[in-house]
């Protein structure tokens, strides 16, 4: 069995009179987002700053590739603490510093690379993070999208092995919360660490994480993935889970996940369907564009995709859900699969013609002189009988997928 | 039953005294031990930048209100003294006197109060504005000291602009003596000159260097500290906290050099 990266055994910590973590048990494994959710005040981020060593347990261990953090010698314990980065909710940004000597102050202090070497690696994260015209600026002068990636990159600038990110998308409004997940899932995949994340924000968090970790009255309640999490049938997950997560997705305008599989189950018990039913199964190259024009463009195209979605199927008895990150399913009860298909190229020629031709405005600057880049929607239609769960249901359809509307650069450059 | 309050409100009384006492004992240990770790954090690598900058800012911002409360104290004292001793028929050793009473007294004094009021409160609220928008923790995470990073530049530049301000602040009051008592009073030039090489030793410049070394030591410890643990406070969070947390470090201070004063004065003579 995997050695976890950082592991908690019974740790409980109090402050006052009161037990905030009580015989805590946890594992994080390495190269994964883990997202820790819970309460308010329910000690999510006095579990974080145990791992950095803000704070310390009063019973019990927190191991480090199995070994206690607590008995390192000052040496290793400078050794440990220097994989690991911590983003705080408020960014913790210095205000008497401009956003280069934000990001540069960690290399400044703590390495002794020159200062031409370190100006040259904290400009290579500003690029990265897309703040060139912020540079010079003080984090009072920037929007709070942008003082985040500033304290990502500053968070970014050392290499660290581990992020722990306090509450990234607090009071960001669905898109920029969408974006900073994105760019999260992004640079984890790009610089390659493991991501620790607290947030709130059901479910767009679960779409990047790869394992969950419930924290309830001190303890880890819960810990799997979302799959494993949506289909536990415990009192802890209906508590809370389902009383944060709405009934619809704030970004695409959709029904949630856990609303998609009520519905389904309710359009199966009311016999309104024989044995038969239609599915469609949209996707985009997200990753792709991401990548390219950065994730703000990602998620406009992805919230085009699904205002698409609602505004074509909700009247005609459809309900759709977005299943993963770049993942849209709707169910069409009352339509065949030709009409299905139909009503996929109407979806198509209206994205093609309105939504992708506005991304162009979003990748302004994000592309060079001679680059180009592709913007695919994707949609398959499947017939699928009431004993298929969802999961066969998108199996199937993306089996049928195919391109359905795409947006690509010309020759010169430019967008047509 | 009377004798039994009494009796009762004695003994409460008994028990807070004590209690502050511990109070007082327990904090003037942490101040101690707080001055002292940061003290010996100055002589840790990559502190020159950070120091120079803090000179900058205690020191040489601080120099023109420094040159005007002194230019103006030696006025006075030139204006006061010559009425003095104009009565005894001894103006002629007017520079001797305001002089001695700038470089023994009033110049290591009334420098480190103006360096408390300009810089020892813009410490405390920066080091507490720090603190409570999580900067500190933040530069912890970043494996950088925050008693190193912030507190030990304070402490060093305190210690090197404190003579160096009390020093200028000696010489214009000097000037500002002469400015009166021979430009507007018609003292001799060359008497007012003459005295004050008679009469100013070495000793006297040790005592008031070492008053300001003393001062320098106080005042920024005191205003770090306050700055540094102003999430501690019991009495108020926040905004608050920092603003009480100033007022806090500037009343200590003062208060604590002209206790100083007194000690230090007793010992030197």
């Amino acid at each position: 069995m995997e050695t976890p990266l950082i592991e908690f055994r019974e740790v409980t910590k109090r402050f006052d009179e009161k037990t905030i973590l009580d015989k805590a048990n946890l594992s994080i494994y390495e190269n994964q987002i883990t997202t820790i959710i819970g309460k308010s005040g329910s000690g999510k981020s006095v579990l974080l700053k145990h791992i950095i060593g803000l704070l310390t347990p009063d019973e019990g261990s927190i191991f480090f590739r199995g070994k206690p953090v607590h008995d390192m010698k000052k040496k290793e314990w400078e050794g440990y603490r220097s994989k690991i980065s911590y983003m705080f909710q408020n960014n913790a940004l210095f205000d008497s510093m401009t956003v280069l000597e934000n990001i540069a102050l960690p290399l400044r202090q703590t390495t002794n690379l020159r200062k031409k070497e370190v100006n040259s690696k904290a400009m290579s994260r500003i690029e990265q993070m897309e703040l060139t015209d912020a540079v010079g600026k003080y984090p009072a002068e920037l929007s709070g999208g942008m003082q985040k990636r500033v304290a990502l990159a500053r968070a970014l600038v050392t290499d660290p092995a581990i992020v722990l990110f306090d509450e990234p998308t607090t009071s960001q409004d669905p898109v920029r919360r969408n974006v900073i997940l994105s760019m999260i899932a992004h640079y984890r995949k790009q610089f390659g660490f493991t991501a620790i994340l607290i947030s709130h924000d059901i479910p767009d968090v679960f779409f990047i994480s790869d394992r969950i970790l419930l924290l309830w009255e001190g303890k880890i309640g819960f810990s799997g993935n979302y799959d494993e999490m949506t289909r536990l049938k415990h009192p802890m997950i209906d508590e809370f889970v389902k009383s944060i997560e709405g009934l619809r997705d704030e970004l695409t305008g959709l029904l949630s996940k856990e609303m998609f599989r009520s519905r389904y189950a309710l359009t199966l018990s009311g016999g309104r369907v024989d044995t038969t039913i239609t599915a469609v199964l949209f996707s985009l190259n997200f990753d792709f564009i991401s990548n390219v024009l950065g994730p703000q463009s990602a998620i406009e195209v992805l919230k085009a995709v699904g205002e698409h979605v609602n505004k074509y199927f909700s009247p005609l008895g459809g309900f759709s859900a977005r299943h993963s990150k770049d993942k849209i399913l709707t169910i069409l009860p009352h339509i065949g699969i030709e009409e299905g298909w139909q009503l996929v190229h109407d979806i198509a020629r209206e994205l093609q013609q309105t939504a992708l031709p506005e991304i162009e405005s979003l990748a302004k600057g994000k592309i060079a002189a001679d680059g180009c880049f592709e913007i695919f929607v994707y949609a398959g239609v499947t017939e699928s009988s009431s004993a298929d769960d969802i999961e066969q249901i998108m199996k199937k359809a993306e089996a049928k997928q195919e391109k359905i509307a795409r947006y690509q650069c010309g020759k010169e450059g430019g967008l047509k | 039953m009377e004798s039994t309050i009494k009796h009762s409100y004695f003994w409460l009384f008994i028990n807070f005294l004590g209690k502050r006492t511990m109070k007082i004992i327990n904090n003037l240990g942490a101040v101690t031990v707080f001055f002292a770790v940061s003290f010996l954090k100055i002589f840790r690598p990559k502190q020159i930048r950070e120091i120079v900058q803090q000179v900058f800012y205690i020191g040489a911002k601080s120099a023109n209100i420094v040159i005007l409360v002194g230019l103006f104290t030696g006025m006075v004292l030139g204006l006061q003294l010559f009425y003095t001793l104009n009565k005894f028929g001894s103006e002629g050793v007017l520079g001797s006197v305001v002089a001695l009473t700038l470089i023994r007294e009033l110049g290591p004094v009334l420098t480190a109060i103006m360096i408390t009021a300009r810089a020892g409160s813009a410490m405390t609220a920066e080091i507490g504005n720090l603190r409570i928008s999580e900067q500190i923790d933040a530069l912890y995470t970043m494996r950088i000291d925050p008693q190193r990073y912030l507190i030990s530049p304070c402490i060093a530049a305190s210690i090197i602009s404190f003579p160096l301000l009390t020093a200028f602040f000696d010489l214009i009051g000097i000037l500002g003596g002469y400015l009166t008592g021979v430009v507007l009073l018609g003292v001799d030039k060359g008497a007012y000159f003459y005295r004050i090489h008679s009469y100013v030793e070495m000793v006297d410049i040790r005592g008031g260097f070492i008053k300001s070394l003393v001062f320098a030591v106080l005042v920024s410890t005191i205003c770090c500290y306050q700055g540094y643990f102003t999430h501690l406070r019991t009495d108020s969070y926040g905004a608050k906290s920092v603003s009480l947390s100033t007022t806090s470090a500037v009343v200590f201070s003062c208060v604590t050099i002209l206790i100083s004063d007194y000690v230090v004065t007793s010992f030197l003579m």
